[in-house]
């Protein structure tokens, strides 16, 4: 555990101020009854996202080591609630510190912005401060409407855990479980949870994308899912928006609402649901949150 | 008078001579001060090479010696020998290491030379100031006590009990035999495990050379070689050894399980697997020498509630009596055999292979006891519903060959996995498909088992599997467990349903291998097992005189190996028994008793324990027979009341002005 701050400085990322405003609001509001508060990075830009990378690196690892460069001025570490964000910017830090000539290179580029980055910057994940910052005890003594008998299935994604991080285990996680559960729901078990979403394949090859999709949902139902929950948007994206089209082509009925998990933690905490963008996802959580809104 | 040095430059071969110029070292030694004679040799460790040096110290009246060539590791004794044969304190040489040191590691030939002038002017200046030092002889104890008593323990046990010395042999489980006596059968050649480690175990609790001290725990050792002096406790077991005549009463009376019991649809509970009764009072195996059993006091319902004594009651000889107590004593012997074995990788923590949470994965020690005749299945191979298993996965490098978790391989899983697979082909029609990243059968008969098993139809995937899931997607693996893996021959990653999953986890150094290590004052290696003296040509030797290692806390090894090793590592105890005394190097670390205000610093940095305080002087006392003379009190005390032989401050700062001038 370490000591859980009361001001975080914020990396939102391009999802959170676009399709993800949900996680966004929530994560603020969550973070706001526990008594802390998220300060944005003022003038942030694109953390290199991960399909950069893989085009041009140099570029990438510059216009992602500027978000560093900046945070580096204010504080000695970033929260950033989305996953891609995380890996971008943490796999920037990783190599400019194992590569001096290329971080010589990416602050030759800074230095053009008056900028400067010398690797101070320790990037963190938004279920990182909830598992080791406030811890599943604090979050209990916040629950006001413990979400009885709600059936929430843990989904995590690829990028959170990987490479082998300090979050969660890399192969089997189970932090959000344990947050579920301080929030009063019956969290259950599917192996898929920290399988392929689909991440980008949605767009470049969609029967693909399709099938690792219906995997999850099959795997998540067939345990007893009524609900899923997830840290990380581009997840919460292909999993609602492409649920239904998985369904049909693979002739299998799914509804089930994906929300993120800062999203369930405010409900079970007593915010109004509306503050939480609960009602913005596509396959409607309406009926499943029926008894706690 | 002025010393007369003769300074003696090996070429080894081209080691040296290849990168060095010995003429020019040599012009150059003949410059130093007090240099009586410069002499070089192709290898000076060799017999006329050292003939040089016995010849200058008799007929030139040569007082210093200085060596250039190897590391001192090497032939520093040979050349002490040299020095004292023709009558020279073996103290007066100093060796210069120009070939590890200088020529080895130096790419240009002129910067080699510089450097091997440099280190010989720093030698040269370090051997004016030596002073003449008298080795230490202490006596031997005989007695050996060997910590362990798996088949490395009973093996060095026997063989030194055999020579008619005294072996303790202390073991912390309630029966010797270790992870042997859990085996079914060995591997390459299927010879049952029980069949051929029940007699050797039987042997030791019959010889009268053997004191056997089970259920014991070693708990200080003091001393040095020669003369150890270990506490032990021996914990108590509520069963009387003198008494209990091992006719098994007690636990066939016994209304509590120390393991989980098989009920419902649940009718083998794979996790709980016991050889011996799964009473709380019971025997670890049916063969446990001494065949006296013990109560487990966790699950015991008299050491919960202060009720039942149904066991007392059922003991024939009056035996069992739950308000016995631990017994210490203390134990003199003279040299020690640590054989403390190993443990296994927790499986559970690499999450993605089910272990503990999915039925029906077990790891590879459970799968012995389900096969073994004797377990609760009677060898039979069953799921945990009671039937058997139609297919069976075998997954190699649980924790080994890992970075996450043990880098090295474990050495043992490849062939234990194809008995494993072996075995359930001749007990059931299960199809077995075995996961391998590498098949490494390098020992004797090893690559032949592995062709027999080729044969008999075992399925070898190449390829870690990365995950077992219970999760089917496919119709074919509803009801089954789904194992995923990147089958790197056929090049495709594929899914594998089957009905029991069989994980082979790495073996690592025990749980308490440090601790073990900081009694004994052992060093260990990165991964944790116990370090030998030279990894090739002192491998039961430590750094501790007198402290041998054999088997696996060594590191992981099969039984033929770990049974040399025990061997080996006898003959090393009795060799030193045999000497009667042995002389103790004289460079250790002494304390001006004038100058020490008795702070106690060097007391706790000392690491072999040879610092005492004594009470009544208010000083601190070296211990000279457990000094090596590292230094580290030497630097640490503050008021210098501490020098090094043969390291005083005056040597040390006359070598580095030498070298650096």
């Amino acid at each position: 555990m370490s000591e859980f701050k009361k001001e975080y400085l914020y990396y939102p990322g391009c999802s959170l101020h676009s399709s993800s405003t949900a996680y966004d609001d929530s994560s603020r509001e969550v973070m706001a009854v526990l008594g802390s508060k998220l300060v944005e990075l003022d003038d942030w830009n694109c953390c290199g996202a991960t399909a950069y990378m893989g085009i041009k690196e140099l570029t990438a690892f510059t216009i992602s080591a500027r978000n560093l460069a900046l945070a580096e001025k204010k504080a000695a570490e970033i929260v950033a609630p989305c996953s891609g964000c995380f890996v971008g910017l943490n796999k920037t830090n990783a190599y400019l510190k194992e590569f001096p000539d290329v971080q010589k290179k990416v602050n030759t580029a800074l230095a053009e912005g008056g900028l400067a980055y010398n690797g101070n910057v320790k990037v963190r994940h938004i279920l990182d401060i909830f598992t080791h910052d406030i811890g599943f005890d604090k979050i209990k003594q916040f629950v006001k409407k413990p979400l009885k008998d709600l059936k929430v299935g843990c989904y995590y994604g690829c990028q959170i855990v990987r490479p082998k991080n300090d979050v969660d285990d890399p192969e089997y996680p189970t932090t959000m479980e344990k947050l579920m559960e301080a929030c009063g729901a019956t969290p259950v078990d599917f192996a898929m949870k920290a399988f392929c979403c689909g991440g980008a394949l949605m767009g470049t090859e969609e029967a693909i994308g399709l099938r690792l999709i219906k995997n999850l949902f099959h795997s998540a139902v067939r345990n007893g899912a009524k609900i899923l929950v997830t840290p990380c948007p581009l997840c919460q994206m292909n999993l609602d928006a492409y649920q239904k089209r998985a369904a049909k082509k693979y002739k299998m009925e799914f509804d089930i609402p994906v929300l993120y998990f800062t999203q369930l933690i405010g409900l079970a905490f007593g915010i109004e649901p509306k503050k939480l963008g609960i009602g913005k996802e596509i396959v409607s959580a309406k009926e499943v949150l029926k008894p706690f809104i | 008078m002025p010393p007369k040095i003769g300074v003696y430059i090996c070429h080894c071969g081209t080691n040296i001579a290849g990168k060095v110029s010995i003429d020019g070292i040599c012009e150059f030694a003949k410059t130093l001060p007090n240099v009586a004679i410069v002499r070089e040799y192709k290898f000076m460790c060799s017999e006329p090479g050292q003939n040089l040096i016995r010849e200058d110290v008799k007929k030139k009246g040569i007082d210093r010696v200085v060596v250039a060539s190897c590391s001192p590791l090497m032939h520093e004794k040979t050349f002490r020998k040299a020095c004292q044969d023709a009558g020279l304190n073996q103290y007066l040489l100093h060796m210069a290491n120009i070939r590890e040191h200088c020529s080895w590691v130096t790419e240009d030939n002129a910067s080699a030379t510089e450097k091997a002038k440099a280190l010989l002017r720093g030698a040269v200046a370090k051997v004016a100031l030596l002073e003449p030092l008298e080795n230490k002889e202490v006596p031997i104890n005989p007695n050996v006590m060997i910590i362990g008593g798996g088949i490395a323990g009973i093996q060095a046990a026997l063989d030194i009990a055999e020579s008619g010395r005294k072996v303790y042999l202390i073991e912390r489980e309630p029966s010797i035999g270790g992870h042997m006596a859990q085996f079914d059968k060995t591997f390459p050649t299927l010879d049952c495990a029980a069949c051929i480690l029940t007699p050797k175990m039987v042997q030791v609790g019959q010889h009268q050379n053997i004191e056997l001290l089970s259920y014991t725990e070693v708990e200080k050792v003091d001393g040095y070689v020669g003369n150890f002096k270990v506490k032990v406790r021996i914990k108590s077991r509520y069963v009387d050894i003198e008494k209990c005549n091992g006719c098994g009463d007690c636990w066939q009376k016994c209304p509590s399980w120390r393991v989980e019991k098989p009920k419902g649809d649940k009718k083998v509970v794979h996790n709980a697997l016991t050889l011996g009764p799964p009473k709380s009072i019971y025997m670890p195996t049916l063969q446990a020498i001494p065949a006296v059993p013990v109560i487990d006091k966790e699950s015991c319902i008299y050491f919960k509630n202060g009720k039942c004594k149904i066991c007392v009651k059922a003991c024939p000889t009056g035996a069992i009596n739950h308000d016995m107590q631990d017994v210490c004593t203390e134990i003199e012997v003279g040299s020690i055999i640590v054989a403390t074995g190993y443990d296994l990788f927790d499986s559970s923590k690499m999450q993605q292979y089910g272990y503990g949470r999915i039925p029906n994965v077990l790891t590879g020690l459970e799968f012995e006891h389900l096969n073994c005749a004797s377990g609760p299945t009677g060898g039979q191979v069953l799921m945990e519903n009671g039937e058997p298993p139609k297919s069976i996965a075998i997954i190699h490098c649980i924790g080994s060959r890992d970075k996450n978790y043990h880098e090295y391989c474990s050495r043992v899983c490849c062939m234990y996995a194809l008995k494993f697979a072996h075995l359930v082909k001749e007990k059931t029609h299960a199809e077995v498909y075995d996961f391998y990243i590498d098949m490494r059968a390098f020992g004797k008969g090893f690559e032949e088992f592995y062709n027999r098993l080729l044969e008999e139809g075992v399925r070898f995937i190449r390829g870690k599997a990365a995950q077992v899931s219970n999760e089917a997607i496919y119709p074919e693996e509803e009801g089954k467990l789904v194992v995923r893996c990147d089958d790197t021959l056929l090049g495709r990653v594929r899914r594998v349903p089957v009905d029991m999953v069989v994980l082979c986890p790495a073996i690592k150094a025990t749980n308490d291998a440090a601790e073990v290590a900081r009694l004994l004052g052992l060093c260990h290696s990165k991964d944790g097992f116990f370090a030998e003296k030279h990894p090739k040509l002192a491998p039961v030797s430590t750094a501790i005189d007198g402290v041998f290692i054999a088997g696996c806390c060594q590191s992981p090894k099969d039984i033929p190996d770990t049974v040399a090793q025990a061997s080996g590592a006898a003959a090393q105890a009795m060799s030193l028994a045999a000497r009667g005394s042995i002389e103790i190097e004289a460079t250790t670390s002494v304390i001006d008793e004038d100058i020490c205000t008795g702070c106690r610093i060097c007391n706790d940095l000392c690491p072999y324990h040879a610092i005492e305080y004594v009470l009544d002087k208010k000083i601190s006392k070296i211990n000279e027979a457990l000094c090596k003379g590292c230094g580290t009190c030497t630097a640490a005390c503050p008021c210098g009341a501490i020098s090094a032989k043969q390291f005083k401050d005056n040597q040390i700062m006359a070598e580095i002005e030498g070298v650096l001038s």
